[in-house]
């Protein structure tokens, strides 16, 4: 399966990632090759078959009661942040 | 005491042979000595270490040790740490220092066992060869100019280099089993939800699962009890009582009934592996077990599924690292779009883009059904499989991989030759089952490992079958040459 140019810039654009325009045309080469591995899922005949939800039979999510459990550590979380001010993230200007 | 395994550590640390601060002093050496040639660790603190093993040292002088009470082990950096970097292998967490420790290493710390490092991975645990590290490829003790497998590869090496004596891995599609094999160790991967997935960086949360790479399965035995086990925090964790691995080692195989993964013996498949492995199902054989073929004729479509299910999830949970709240920021963003986009672009690795791209490809508008849909359903067709066998075996057997390790740069060209490499391995993690990787010889002086596949929760069934064929054979306790 081949993809074009334009498919992969809007496959970036979506995953937000920036390419610089050498790497463009190996992610193009890159992208076909894996879809032509994938393409031999269409040899298996699935058409009675549920799609799988879990990995284990029978399990299903569990869900927590809805109780506050999390003490307040925004200071320790935000130590790993790249800019920070008065206990805000820091981003560049949104809203004009 | 460095080529000691676990547990026979364990009786010198108790028998008051040596203290745990010697031990750890020993391997804390080791590592220095070995890291400019294997480069398997990313972080070493000798002072934390020293100061860890320092009060295990007074629990076994006061008697409140545990079992496992001053043993080191090290850690693949993709757990958490409190007040360490996890780095995932990639620029993105260069510097993340994480807020809490990971399940995993909470009750490893709990039962008294010292963190020597993090070892060294591929990027966010993508890849086969511990090629796509930000810090560099890890070399394998048995010939430096071949890979040790990933993305686990640090974690294997240093215990194939005895550099550590057990570390913790994870494994989404052979990356415990993958490297475990190609450097001469064991390595388990338990059923999915057995080993809670808190504080790991995610990356396919309907495949991860965390596990041990050891010496023997006896030393697994004993680590897999410690970590296994319910974790409220993570929400696919099971809740099911952990038997006593170390107790079912014992127990022999006279009539264990042992399948031979038909798929598994294809033509990919190296001759001298492929003879290896046969040669372990005749051990087995000999210890009483009985041998029959078994196919599981959707199997080979395990790679191509796994292809399009790993990269949707990676895609979604890889969405996270924005440049914001944690990791790398690119210079000088012009906007909040540009922010995120070259953050990103930067931050993350070639494989690591790779992946993203296809799961979001797979994901988008139009191709959903046709891609990651189909992809379901086929891997419910792969299950199924492995549920019939079970109805006929009590076990699954193949080699690991096709072929021993292979030269660093041989495969680094076309990503779909490098995604080959966990052809075997792949089916467990689509399936939710447990596997293991145990040596089983050499081909061309490279070791070779046989994998063990059980039904789900069989952990128990595996090591066992894996310790008694360890009692027969002595390919676990082989050295490569200037490591001993």
């Amino acid at each position: 399966m081949s993809l074009t140019r334009s498919e992969i810039e809007n496959v970036a654009k979506l995953a937000r990632l920036a390419l610089s325009e050498t790497e463009i045309p190996v992610y193009l080469s890159n992208l076909s090759r894996i879809l032509d591995l994938v393409g031999q899922l269409e040899r298996a005949d699935t058409a009675v078959v549920e799609p799988m939800s879990h990995p284990l039979p029978g399990q299903v999510q569990r869900l927590r009661p809805d109780a506050v459990t999390e003490t307040d550590q925004h200071q320790l979380y935000q130590r790993n942040a790249p800019q920070v001010k008065a206990g805000l993230y820091l981003v560049p200007k949104v809203v004009e | 005491m460095h080529l000691q395994t676990l547990s026979e550590l364990a009786a010198g640390l108790k028998a008051r042979q040596f203290s745990a601060t010697e031990l750890a002093r020993a391997f804390l050496e080791r590592i220095g000595r070995a890291q400019a040639q294997l480069n398997a660790f990313i972080t070493v603190e000798d002072d934390t270490v020293l100061a860890a093993a320092a009060a295990a040292d007074r629990a076994l002088a006061d008697g409140s040790a545990g079992p496992l009470t001053g043993l080191p082990i090290a850690h693949k950096d993709i757990f958490c740490t409190a007040g360490s970097l996890t780095t995932c292998g990639s620029r993105m967490l260069a510097n993340f220092v994480s807020p809490y420790d990971a399940t995993v290493v909470e009750r490893l710390r709990a039962a008294g066992v010292v963190t020597l490092g993090k070892t060294n991975m591929d990027e966010f645990a993508m890849g086969s060869s511990n090629e796509t590290s930000y810090f560099g490829p890890v070399r394998n003790p048995w010939d430096r100019a071949r890979v040790p497998g990933g993305s686990s590869g640090g974690s294997a090496v240093a215990v194939a280099a005895r550099l550590a004596p057990a570390a913790t891995g994870t494994d989404t599609g052979g990356s415990i089993r993958q490297p475990a094999a190609l450097c001469g160790i064991t390595g388990v991967k338990p059923t999915y939800g057995r080993v809670s997935r808190y504080g790991i960086v995610a990356f396919a949360s309907s495949l991860d699962q965390a596990g041990v790479l050891t010496i023997s399965a006896e030393d697994a035995a004993l680590l897999l009890g410690v970590i296994a086990g319910f974790d409220p925090r993570d929400s696919t964790s099971v809740d099911l009582p952990v038997p006593d691995y170390s107790a079912a080692l014992r127990e022999p195989l006279a009539g264990l009934k042992v399948g031979l993964l038909k798929e598994c013996f294809d033509k990919g498949l190296d001759p001298q592996v492929e003879a290896r492995v046969r040669a372990a199902a005749e051990v087995l054989r000999q210890q009483g077990a009985q041998i029959s073929e078994v196919s599981l004729p959707n199997l080979p479509l395990s790679v191509p599924t796994y292809y399009v299910v790993a990269p949707a999830e990676c895609s979604s949970n890889l969405a996270r690292f924005d440049g914001v709240r944690y990791g790398y920021r690119c210079e000088s963003p012009r906007d909040l779009r540009d922010l995120y986009e070259r953050s990103r672009g930067e931050g993350f690795g070639a494989e690591v883009k790779r992946r993203i791209m296809t799961g979001t490809y797979v994901l988008s508008a139009g191709y959903f059904d046709a891609f990651y849909l189909k992809a379901q359903k086929v891997r419910q067709l792969i299950a199924r499989d492995f549920n019939r066998a079970f109805e006929q075996v009590d076990v699954l057997l193949g080699p690991t991989t096709p072929t021993a390790a292979f030269e660093i740069g041989a495969k680094t060209s076309d990503p779909v030759t490098m995604y080959l490499n966990d052809i075997y391995t792949i089916g467990a993690n689509l399936a939710g089952l447990p596997g293991i990787s145990v040596p089983c010889g050499f081909a061309d002086r490279l070791p070779v490992g046989m994998q063990l596949i059980g039904p789900h929760f069989a952990e128990a069934r595996l090591l066992r079958v894996a310790h008694q064929y360890q009692l027969a054979t002595d390919w676990h306790r082989r050295i490569p040459e200037g490591y001993a």
